[in-house]
Parts: structure tokens; C-alpha cells; sequence
């Protein structure tokens, strides 16, 4: 069974706002019922202050759409029409204390009602803009549709790749798989066949940087991220580059503390992201001798 | 009833089909196998020797409930999926010159997913399709019937449904045909009679967790004389056709948890069955617009999938639960997947129905104050969430007029 808040659960066996409001004069339906989730919003809006006098929900769908429409009536009760179309997915999940990645489309499901409602009392056509598909990743929660799009728009090949554009298949590697599929579909509709042998090409637009200019951008990686240690009252040095050995001082609080290998972690991340090559963080040591005691990241 | 379920667990389980308990005689059974009898079978000293003779013992108690030939037809395994595999990767395997495969559209995941996969490596799979209760169209299944086909795999009970295939007759046709036939029986074993020795079967699977033994423990019959590759190479435990070493102690309560079944099973077909038809009529009769799906007249006894139009089954399960029923639905929403369950979409059922569709599946565990007390649970629940759906006129309690009309949400 899902891992629903307390709030969720809440919302969901005591909902608000049920049924059609009565004398409605904004009315917004969407959803899938391929899906399973289907909401009709209705509200009562005061013509002169285009305020939101009631809304009511009526919902085919599970507990988290049932949870986020209950959630939406209560958010918008009282807003105004334009702050009511500035209320985000994100703000209905917030109040719900959090959803299932899986069910975060029933948020988004509740905005899209809202803005068809909206559109719906003034007259306008409402246009959904928004696509979705098959949960790939489910550690990061992303779908077929925006793996698909950024596939295309950046022209990728590897799965590697795509973890550095969506983040998709940088947890726990269950989807290399459906994501391997996907590009075999995507690159098939262009003409190309999926290699999955193939090694990521380097970043378009980054030639090989010269040693000096390497060592400038470590440079400058390192300075972005010393106000954050001094506003704990550490700070961090560059002490030495050794090919792909990366050597700095902790000075500070920083030197002693407990949390020192997760900060090298974090300052070896920003590093590696700047430079776009992969390089180990190493506190410079007596002698400086590389001290990587298997610190097992990926080269 | 059997009485012997001593302390009854909270709330009432009617998700049998999932999972079953363990049948507290088949636990006691299979508890000294951790520590008294702890030794390897293949040991040649006495704590070694024991355990080989209690799997002996057990493989003999599998072979008497599914009616076969000999017990050396008996390969224990870790579940129903590796019994899937194992029997389909095997006669790809063993007979190479053939590329077809022909399954059902309803197959349970464990032979669906592998059958999709195996045709990106280049195997043709033909899905027979199924009618609007659930049932195959055999003259289709005769025309793909050739010497290109490896392996037929039909499933013997249709786990959403409960709906029977006639695999007796099919392996018959399969074997005239001279083609392999297997079943996946995971939910027919011990819940309808089975006489192995006198069908055409070349293999089975069925799971132990199914029949009130442990999970982890499964069983693939092979029939003596079938051409067979092992998916486990290693030691020669289970005649070199599925290595490991055995899991001792499960493997004695299967045994026992087929001892059990073999000695139960004509309770299926009469009190599970009453049970499930008295808990059936007793929700038709009172809540409006719902149906049963699958084929009534021919299905597992304890098995019964209701659809309850206009109303989503996660949300009905959340309301069961609450008041501590166990019962599975086959909406999309339950898996976390954008589609509900294949075998309702197959069957044809439209989305107001597939979505809201919740199975009810009994064991020889449950009694007849239980069924009433879900009887009584289930209207409220329906109408509660009906009061909700967009499609509901809660006035005339009654789906609104022209229901699919009516309500039309942008974006499907």
C-alpha cells in the first residue's frame, strides 16, 4: 500500500467541499479516465470582486486525487482569481504533507481543474499543456514524456547522458532498462540505432581544457563554495591538482569535523559538474601521498 | 471450517489470491528444520540424511496432490516466477530451431513480462485473445499451433478472475501438434482437483504462498521424458535441473501444505464456494450498478472480482481496510501504473468499470459471520465514494444520465 500522509488520509476519509456547488458559475473537468482519475471542479465566483466564494469537487479516483481535490477547495476558498491561478501542483502536495511520486499527477490533476474552472468563468478555451506518461524513474519521478522530449532536444544517446539531463536512472538503476528502450524508439524515429556500448560523447561546446585553465575553473568551483563553509566558520583551500586527484585543506571548524568527507563530497560534486570530468577530492595530507582508501566513486 | 486456525489473525483476509496464511500445522512442521535438522541433504552423516529423507517425504506429498506419475517429476524451486521461467527458458533452450511461443493476452506478469522480453532477443509470442468473460477462442489457438512453437504457456486459473482455461484439453491439442505445454497453476493448485498423470501436461508451476505454505518455496512439474535445460547450473541438487542448496525447511512445509490441500480440497468446492457465492449475491443484491467479471460459470470457487462502475478501487480498498478487510483491486492506481489491470482491458471492460473492479478471494480460513460482516461493509463504502464521482447522481442514487456523455474531462 502507498505511503500516505497522516494528512492525506485525512483528507481522503473526510473530505471537503464534496459534491457540485449549487449555483456554480465556473465549472473545469479533467483527467484521464484511462488513468483512472477524473475531477470536475465547480465554483462560485463573486463577479465583483472575482473572488472565490465556494468551491466543490466531485472526483473518480483514488485516495491521493480524492486527498488533492479535497486539498485544492480548501487552498482556493477565498482567493481571488488571479492569486487562485498562481496556486501550483506543489502547493496542493505541500498542504497534503507530501504525495507518492507515483501520485503526484493527482496535484497536478487539481491545478489543471483550477485552471480550467478559471478559464472556464471567463470565457476563455482552456488548453491542457501538459503531458504525461509511465513513471520511468521512480527515485527521481520522471516519466516517458519528459525523457522522451529531452532525448530529442539534446540530441542524447546513452543513458548516461540521460541521468545528467532528467537525473533519471541515477538512483537505484531499476529503470537502465526502460530507459535503454526509450532511446532505442527515440533514436529509431531519427534514423539512428540505440548503441548501448556506446560511451557518452564529450559535452558539446568543452574542448579539452589546458592545465592551467583546468586548474582555474578548480579554482573557481572551490571560491563559489567557501562562503557556505564560512558561514559555519570552516573554509577550504586548493592545495594541489594531481591529474585526477584533487588535493585541499579543511581549515576552520571545518578541519576535525565529523561531517568533513560528506563536505569533500559535496565540494568533489561541484567540482566534477564545473569541469565536466570526473575528479577526486582528497584532504591534503603529511607528504600529500594520495590517501583515496577506496573511497569507491566512479571514475 | 477448520477449526485449527487457532488465534485468528485481526480483521478479515479476503486476499487469497495474493497471499495466503500459513497454515499453523504446516509451521510446526517445518520449524525443527531450522535448528534440529539443520544439515545439508547432500551431507552423507546422519544430519544431512534426515533432511534428504524429509524432502523425500515432501516430494511425495506434492506428487499426491497434483496427481502425478512419479515423485522424480517434482522440482522444487524459490517461487512460481522461477517455476515460469525456468520451464520457458527451457524449451527455448532445448529446442533452438524453434522461435514461436503462444500465451494469453491474461497471463499473470511472471510469464507476460518475460514473454515481452524474449521478443526483443527475437522470439515470436502469440497472445491469445479472450472474449468478454475471459474466455479463449480455441480455434485461434489451433491455427498457431506448428512445429515453429517451443512452448505453449496457458494459464490453468486466471489470478483476477478466477476464470479456468481448458488447459487439459489444450495440452491434448498441443501435444497431437507436438509442441511443449505448460501452465502456470499458481492459483489452481490446491483449490480445484488436479490428475497430472492423466493429461498431456509437460510442465507446471505452482507456488507455494498460494496454498498456505511459506513464500520463497515453488515447485516445477516436469513430466519424465521432457527435453529440459536447467536456468540454475551448479550443484546437483534436484537432479542437476535446478542447483542450490534446498530450502529445507519451506520445502517440508510445502509438503505438508500439500498434504493439507490434497485432504481439503473437496471443502473448496463446497464451502469456499458457498461462502464466495453468499458473499456475491449478497453485494449484487444490494448495491446498484455492478457486475461480476470474468466467466461465473467457470472459475476458481473461492474467487470472486466484482466491478463497481463510476468509482476507483484504490479508493474502495482505503475504506475496506479502515474497517479491516483485505480484499485487491485491479485499478490503476493500486500498482502505480497508468493503465488498469491488463485482464480487465482485455475482457473489454470500459475504464469506469476496470478501474472500480475488486477481488474478493477466500480461503478454507474464512466463515460465514465474516462474508456477512463484509456483506453489511461494502454498500456504504460504494455509496460514499459514489456521492464523489462526477458520473453519480446522488439524488436519484443512480448514474446520471448518458454517464460517459456527461461528464467528458479534457485531456484523456
Amino acid at each position: 500500500m502507498w505511503d500516505y500522509s497522516d494528512t492525506v488520509k485525512e483528507h481522503f476519509f473526510s473530505p471537503r467541499n464534496a459534491g457540485a456547488v449549487a449555483d456554480a458559475n465556473a465549472v473545469g473537468d479533467v483527467g484521464s479516465l484511462s488513468c483512472g482519475d477524473a475531477l470536475r471542479l465547480t465554483l462560485k465566483v463573486d463577479p465583483a470582486t472575482e473572488t472565490i466564494l465556494e468551491a466543490g469537487f466531485q472526483t473518480f479516483g483514488c485516495g491521493s486525487a480524492i486527498a488533492s481535490s479535497s486539498a485544492l477547495t480548501e487552498i482556493i476558498k477565498g482567493m481571488t482569481l488571479d492569486d487562485a491561478l498562481k496556486v501550483t501542483n506543489q502547493d496542493i502536495a505541500d498542504y497534503l504533507d507530501g504525495l507518492p511520486p507515483e501520485k503526484m499527477h493527482c496535484s497536478v490533476m487539481g491545478r489543471e481543474a483550477l485552471q480550467a474552472a478559471i478559464a472556464n468563468y471567463r470565457g476563455e478555451v482552456w488548453k491542457d499543456d501538459h503531458e504525461e506518461g509511465a513513471l520511468i524513474c521512480k527515485c527521481f519521478a520522471v516519466d516517458t514524456v519528459l525523457i522522451e522530449d529531452t532525448i530529442r532536444a539534446n540530441a542524447l544517446s546513452t543513458v548516461e547522458e540521460v541521468t545528467n539531463y532528467t537525473k533519471a536512472g541515477g538512483g537505484c538503476s531499476a529503470c537502465h532498462e526502460g530507459i535503454e528502450e526509450i532511446l532505442t524508439r527515440v533514436l529509431a524515429e531519427q534514423g539512428k540505432t540505440f548503441d548501448p556500448t556506446a560511451a557518452p560523447p564529450p559535452p558539446a561546446g568543452q574542448p579539452k581544457l589546458g592545465t592551467l585553465a583546468r586548474i582555474r575553473r578548480i579554482e573557481t568551483a572551490i571560491e563559489a563554495i567557501r562562503p557556505n563553509l564560512q558561514r559555519d566558520h570552516g573554509d577550504v583551500e586548493l592545495v594541489d591538482v594531481d591529474g585526477k586527484n584533487v588535493y585541499v585543506n579543511m581549515t576552520g571548524a571545518c578541519a576535525g569535523c565529523q561531517m568533513a568527507s560528506t563536505t569533500l563530497e559535496g565540494i568533489q560534486q561541484r567540482i566534477v559538474e564545473d569541469l565536466g570530468e570526473f575528479v577526486r577530492v582528497l584532504p591534503a595530507g603529511k607528504g600529500q601521498g594520495p590517501r583515496a582508501e577506496g573511497r569507491g566513486a566512479p571514475a | 471450517m477448520s477449526s485449527e486456525a487457532n488465534a485468528p489473525a485481526p480483521g478479515i483476509y479476503l486476499d487469497n489470491n495474493a497471499t495466503t496464511m500459513v497454515d499453523p500445522v504446516v509451521v510446526e512442521a517445518m520449524l525443527p528444520y531450522f535448528t534440529q535438522q539443520f544439515g545439508n541433504p547432500s551431507s552423507l552423516h546422519q544430519f544431512g540424511d534426515r533432511v534428504g529423507r524429509a524432502i523425500k517425504t515432501a516430494r511425495q506429498q506434492v506428487q499426491a496432490l497434483l496427481g502425478a506419475e512419479l515423485d522424480s517429476e517434482i522440482v522444487f524451486t524459490s517461487c512460481g516466477t522461477e517455476s515460469d521461467s525456468t520451464a520457458i527458458l527451457s524449451a527455448l533452450k532445448a529446442q533452438p530451431e524453434r522461435k514461436e511461443i503462444i500465451t494469453t493476452v491474461v497471463e499473470h506478469p511472471a510469464i507476460l513480462s518475460l514473454c515481452e522480453h524474449l521478443e526483443k532477443d527475437g522470439y515470436k509470442v502469440h497472445y491469445l485473445k479472450v472474449d468478454k468473460k475471459g474466455r479463449l477462442d480455441m480455434q485461434q489457438y489451433m491455427d498457431l499451433l506448428s512445429e515453429k512453437v517451443a512452448i505453449v504457456s496457458v494459464m490453468w486459473a486466471n489470478n483476477e478472475t478466477g476464470t479456468l482455461f481448458p488447459v487439459e484439453e489444450m495440452a491434448e491439442l498441443a501435444r497431437s501438434a507436438g509442441v511443449m505445454f505448460h501452465t502456470d497453476a499458481v492459483q489452481a493448485v490446491g483449490k480445484v482437483p488436479i490428475d497430472l498423470k492423466h493429461t498431456a501436461i509437460d510442465m507446471l508451476s505452482l507456488s507455494g504462498h498460494k496454498l498456505h505454505a511459506p513464500k520463497g518455496v515453488g515447485v516445477l512439474y516436469l513430466r519424465r521424458g521432457t527435453r529440459f535445460r536447467p536456468l540454475l547450473r551448479g550443484g546437483h541438487q534436484e537432479r542437476g535441473r535446478r542447483a542450490g542448496t534446498e530450502n529445507s525447511a519451506s520445502i517440508v512445509a510445502l509438503g505438508k501444505a500439500c498434504e493439507l490441500a490434497l485432504a481439503h480440497i473437496d471443502e473448496e468446492k463446497t464451502q469456499v464456494r458457498m461462502l464466495r457465492d453468499r458473499l456475491e449475491k449478497g453485494i449484487l443484491a444490494t448495491v446498484p450498478s455492478c457486475f461480476v467479471t470474468g466467466d461465473p460459470t467457470n472459475r476458481l470457487p473461492n474467487t470472486c472480482n466484482i466491478a463497481f462502475e463510476y468509482i476507483e478501487g484504490e479508493a474502495i480498498l482505503l475504506l475496506l481496510n479502515k474497517l479491516g478487510i483485505a480484499a485487491s483491486s485491479g485499478s490503476a492506481c493500486t500498482s502505480g501504473s497508468l493503465e488498469p489491470s491488463h485482464v480487465m482491458r482485455a475482457m473489454d471492460i470500459p475504464f469506469t468499470a476496470a478501474h472500480g473492479t475488486t477481488r474478493f478471494s477466500l480461503s478454507r480460513y474464512n466463515t460465514a459471520e465474516e462474508i456477512d460482516r463484509v456483506i453489511a461493509a461494502v454498500p456504504p463504502i460504494v455509496a460514499q465514494l459514489r456521492k464523489l464521482s462526477p458520473y453519480w447522481d446522488a439524488a436519484a442514487n443512480a448514474p446520471v444520465t448518458e454517464p460517459e456523455l456527461a461528464f467528458q474531462p479534457a485531456y484523456a
